[in-house]
């Protein structure tokens, strides 16, 4: 790829990264619409304030050690040594973002950037543990995510580190590509969360004594497809900001990223569509809507390499695994994720890591890199080591981590409080006082 | 059960880390990051079994 200074920027581009990074708070507040829409009623204020709380830890954390510990390609870094080849692990910046120019550098957006999409990543746990995860704990977990598992594995992916460097090390294609954050944003987010549902265990109620799952519907659909809308909007800004910041896209070929977003989603909505119509005779909006969020996340990772068809069949592939893999997670695996953030997000994404693998030829020309002396076979291979890496890496250290702060504050709301609703276990007040009756679906406990 | 699942998926992760630094050929690298992967993903169904195991159990 074309060497970055890490301050040189065209205006045009500058211009064109801010702007697309301040769309992305739309993708903070559509995810946050549909994990709430997607919890019961009981909880919807929790959920509503704990996205707040989240969202701003994780930008404090994030300003405090996170950027430093991630870094960015040109940046200081710590550096290993082995058997002849260097190992960028981990970034050398100082904290509280001291030395960092705030002047519209490429450094500097990249931090803003950062901000947002730490945030996002935080989020999708709260989704996968709702009704459920202590205002607290929640907190707590997302400072380690922002502080240390989050950046570590961005530094490596977008800091220069050794995943990004697989090509000229190893001769591995162009080295792990991921333009919007299909592995680090979306796949760290989404292996916290099956941390968290490992940790936090079902949703009181939620399975009978015989371990069959009941169905336990979301209170609002209408914030759910709302926020799949607003999603759009912000992910599109992120995998534009991403595409120019990571992958050294030019502003010609933003339009190409925006084409591949919107198809990619559209592809997962439609295959989501038809295969819950197939099914279960009608479509299902609650499954369709996690098969456009997964279509958006696996979008991230090739926007900016593959073609628009490719990015189309990305997507009909992403709309069709979330649908199965949901009732397959819940039903198979006791995993009870209110919010389908396992599959959409963790899984969602590693399909469009490997996604990228698939393409390699289109990657190149992409990149500008199509000559003899780069061979696109070892593209595969570069983003199964990525994907080995958040399975063998990310999902055991966050789940250490968090199993941690649960030994020294337990996560968990009493499960005798649930049945009363988060709401006012943590708030005192519920989301809707003047209509709030619910039927108690506990009966069987 | 989940202890031993929980550190089959780092061991999994060295014995990728180790392919890409110590094998130069193509087939034989392929072949043990596949084998990394699948060391991974065992102690994934581990881990799994371990968590359905102990919520059986406290059902």
């Amino acid at each position: 790829m074309t060497p970055q200074s890490p301050l040189a920027m065209p205006e045009v581009s500058q211009a064109l990264c801010i702007f697309f990074i301040l769309l992305l708070p739309l993708a903070l507040a559509g995810l946050a619409l549909i994990n709430t829409g997607l919890s019961r009623l009981r909880s919807a204020a929790h959920s509503m304030m704990s996205t707040l709380c989240v969202v701003a830890v994780a930008a404090v954390a994030y300003f405090v050690v996170g950027f430093a510990w991630q870094g960015y390609p040109g940046l200081a870094s710590h550096t290993l040594n082995i058997f002849g080849k260097e190992w960028n692990w981990l970034g050398a910046g100082r904290f509280f973002l001291r030395g960092v120019p705030l002047d519209g550098s490429r450094v500097s957006l990249a931090v803003l950037l950062q901000l947002f999409s730490v945030g996002l990543a935080a989020l999708i746990p709260l989704g996968a543990a709702a009704e459920r995860w202590r205002l607290r704990a929640c907190c707590l977990s997302t400072a380690l995510l922002a502080g240390i598992t989050y950046p570590l594995f961005a530094h490596w992916v977008w800091g220069g580190g050794w995943l990004a460097s697989l090509g000229a090390n190893f001769g591995l294609g162009l080295g792990f590509l991921d333009a919007g954050g299909s592995s680090t944003v979306q796949a760290v987010g989404g292996l916290t969360a099956l941390s968290m549902v490992w940790l936090l265990g079902p949703r009181r109620g939620k399975y009978n004594l015989e371990g069959m799952p009941a169905a336990l519907p979301g209170h609002n659909t209408v914030y759910v497809l709302f926020g799949c809308v607003l999603s759009l909007v912000g992910w599109m800004g992120l995998n534009c900001a991403g595409s120019i910041l990571f992958a050294g896209a030019p502003p010609g070929r933003i339009v190409q990223v925006a084409v591949n977003t919107l198809l990619s989603a559209s592809g997962a909505v439609l295959a989501a569509a038809a295969i819950t119509r197939y099914r279960f005779g009608k479509p299902d909006a609650s499954l369709s809507a996690n098969g456009w969020v997964c279509g958006l996340v696996a979008s991230s990772a090739g926007c900016a390499f593959v073609p628009p068809a490719a990015a189309l069949l990305i997507g009909l592939v992403a709309g069709a695994l979330v649908t199965y893999t949901v009732a397959w997670m819940e039903a198979r695996l006791g995993l009870d994720d209110p919010a389908g953030a396992i599959s959409v997000h963790a899984l969602g994404g590693i399909w469009g890591i490997l996604a990228v693998g698939l393409f390699p030829r289109a990657a190149l020309v992409a990149t500008g890199a199509a000559t003899p002396a780069v061979a696109p076979s070892g593209q595969m291979l570069a983003q199964v080591v990525g994907v080995a890496t958040l399975v063998g890496f990310v999902l055991p250290l966050t789940y250490s981590l968090n199993w941690l702060i649960d030994r020294i504050f337990p996560q968990r709301i009493p499960p005798e409080e649930e049945r009363h609703g988060a709401d006012l276990y943590e708030l005192g007040a519920g989301a809707y006082p003047e209509f709030q009756t619910h039927t108690d679906e506990f009966s069987q406990w | 059960m989940k202890i031993t699942g929980l550190l089959m998926m780092p061991a999994g992760w060295f014995i990728v880390l180790a392919a890409l630094v110590l094998l130069r050929a193509t087939l034989a690298r392929n072949i043990f990051v596949t084998a990394g992967l699948g060391v991974e993903i065992l102690g994934l169904v581990l881990f799994t079994r371990a968590h359905l195991m102990a919520k059986g159990g406290n059902e």
